[in-house]
């Protein structure tokens, strides 16, 4: 708790970071703002809230899928603090002062877990509310399922944190370790194309996604799949199509477990540099 | 200056063995192997890039070791444990910009795990009580080297370790902090005092220890560096026989006779009492009597030059 302490001091006095993470929050509070886009134009009368998206269980996925695109927003506190440390020279202030260099890293660990645990709950609680006002089915085994959704966006988030933690204590400035995320995201998207050209041509037996599965910006991604397809207005027009298809959109056991070990990597990587290097 | 006599019952808080960094090829600290006793006040001497900072970053946590080892109170505890237990400050004050003087203590108490009580006192030792309330960014060179000093102090410190606290100030801003400094090693509090400036670890050291290319050259009292090559002067009636009689005696080492003035070098320390004593006996009667001591820079660079 001491260690928490003193990273949401650090943050806590800091304009900039506390303008962030308060923007984040609003951010995310926003997204009942979607329940009230009404379009009437003429005969066409569209209103969102009533396609479907609010439906329990069916909320927990769009939800989650949704704020999780939020997530950037606050990778550049993570990105900032660390950043900010390095340029101010504090990190060095700090471990003569007696902080050792694991519980630098745990002090900053144990404030991204705290802002992925009240994320999660702020969702939890949003969606319960939009659902409870918007959703079809109000029966108590419906609104609780699917809660895997809500596991799953923590450890999204974890993962999405720890991977911007690692990067900007490797590259030490918050701006280019922006700029690594977006290059790595880039670099991910080259590898799939690549992977999708030549792949079959060496290794037939394996399919693009068995491999594609194991990068880590897809691992992430891969934990909450895209729940458009899933509403049933966009299912309905596929199936008038003819080109009904389906999919699964549960959330797997495997993409957890390579999420989760993703993020060890990464903690383990930036704990081996502030050890190693000299500051 | 708080000359204690080396004691065996001296807590030791701090002890190098062998310690030796490079970066690459160059050899930043060179095999060094220091112990430090409670109660004394060190200087640490060298040039610059002698190794100072780096040896003192090898012990704050923040320098890695290429080789060698170091321990606090005899191994008692783990580095970042006894770190909370001294205060140091290294070249630059390194504090968190947007918070405020205050708030920045507060962050170290919590760090150090120590009270917020003594965060009036130590402001207001360094001056600074008044502008608690004012963002570091705000600070000019001199207070933000002030309130390092405060922080630094905070858990009333069992040590004190400051690399060249006075780099980059104004005199003023020097003389304040060489006062500070010297009402600091009077409270009896250890010191450790890295500065390529002599008169700065002249006027409050008990021991120094000499570095050059990461090598130690000497290491000891800071009045014994300089007993040991004093001279003395003298004058006297019968100049002939005054040389011919000291030149007989063991521990002198060489004697000069400039224009009736007669310049006596030791080479073991010789203290002034028995030479006169020694005078008195074979009826020698001196005019004049001073006893040269060199300064410590001149000692300094006959150490660093050889």
């Amino acid at each position: 708790m001491r260690l928490l302490y003193i990273e949401l001091y650090k943050l806590g006095h800091s304009t900039i970071s506390k303008l962030l993470i308060f923007g984040y929050f609003l951010l995310i509070l926003s997204i009942s703002i979607l329940s009230t886009i009404k379009v009437e134009f003429g005969p066409i009368n569209f209103y969102l809230a009533e396609q479907g998206i609010f439906n329990f269980p069916y909320i927990w996925h769009f939800n989650t899928f949704i704020i999780a695109l939020l997530k950037l927003f606050f990778a550049v506190v993570i990105v900032a603090m660390i950043g900010n440390e390095y340029s101010n020279r504090t990190l060095k202030q700090n471990l003569i002062d007696g902080l050792s260099k694991g519980e630098f890293l745990r002090s900053k660990l144990y404030a991204i877990l705290a802002f992925v645990i009240t994320s999660t709950l702020l969702v939890f609680l949003i969606s319960l509310i939009l659902g409870g006002i918007y959703s079809d089915y109000n029966e108590w085994s419906i609104v609780f399922s699917d809660l895997e959704y809500l596991l799953a966006y923590a450890i999204k988030l974890f993962c999405f944190f720890t991977f911007c933690l690692m990067l900007s204590i490797l590259i030490k400035r918050a701006a280019f370790a922006l700029g690594f995320l977006a290059f790595w995201q880039f670099f991910e998207g080259i590898n799939f194309g690549l992977l999708n050209w030549k792949l079959e041509t060496y290794f037939p037996t394996v399919t693009v996604n068995q491999v594609f599965q194991f990068y880590p910006l897809n691992a992430m991604s891969n934990l909450i799949k895209e729940p458009f397809s899933r509403l049933s207005a966009i299912q309905n027009i596929a199936n008038e199509i003819g080109d009904g298809f389906s999919k699964d959109y549960n959330v797997t056991l495997l993409s957890i477990v390579i999420a989760l070990s993703w993020s060890a990597l990464f903690i383990l990587i930036s704990y081996q540099l502030l050890k190693r290097r000299d500051l | 200056m708080t000359t204690t006599p080396h004691n065996s019952m001296q807590k030791t808080l701090l002890e190098l063995f062998d310690l030796s960094k490079s970066y690459g090829s160059i050899k930043a600290v060179n095999g060094l192997s220091i112990s430090l006793k409670k109660g004394n006040v060190y200087g640490l001497l060298g040039p610059n890039g002698s190794g100072k900072s780096t040896t003192l970053g090898m012990v704050l946590n923040v320098v890695n070791p290429t080789s060698g080892r170091f321990q606090w109170y005899s191994g008692t505890l783990t580095t970042h444990q006894a770190l909370k237990k001294i205060g140091a400050i290294i070249e630059r004050p390194n504090f968190y910009p947007y918070m405020t003087a205050y708030q920045n203590m507060v962050l170290i108490c919590k760090i150090k795990e120590c009270g917020t009580n003594g965060i009036e006192e130590k402001l207001k030792l360094v001056g600074l009580w008044e502008r608690r309330d004012s963002k570091f960014s705000a600070f000019s060179l001199g207070m933000k080297q002030r309130l390092a000093i405060a922080a630094a102090l905070v858990n009333n410190p069992e040590l004190l370790i400051l690399d060249e606290p006075t780099n980059g100030l104004d005199p003023e801003g020097i003389h304040q902090i060489r006062k500070l400094i010297l009402s600091i090693a009077k409270m009896g509090t250890t010191i450790l005092l890295a500065s390529h400036l002599l008169d700065e670890v002249e006027k409050v050291c008990s021991h120094v220890i000499v570095l050059k290319n990461g090598v130690k050259y000497y290491e000891g009292p800071v009045d014994q560096i300089t007993v040991a090559h004093g001279f003395f002067e003298i004058k006297c009636t019968q100049i002939e026989a005054a040389i011919r009689f000291l030149e007989s005696l063991s521990e002198i080492g060489e004697v000069q006779n400039e224009h009736d003035l007669i310049r006596i070098f030791s080479k073991d320390a010789l203290d002034p009492e028995s030479l006169s004593k020694k005078l008195a006996k074979a009826k020698i009667y001196p005019t004049h009597f001073v006893w040269k001591k060199p300064t410590l820079e001149d000692q300094f660079l006959t150490l660093t030059q050889s």
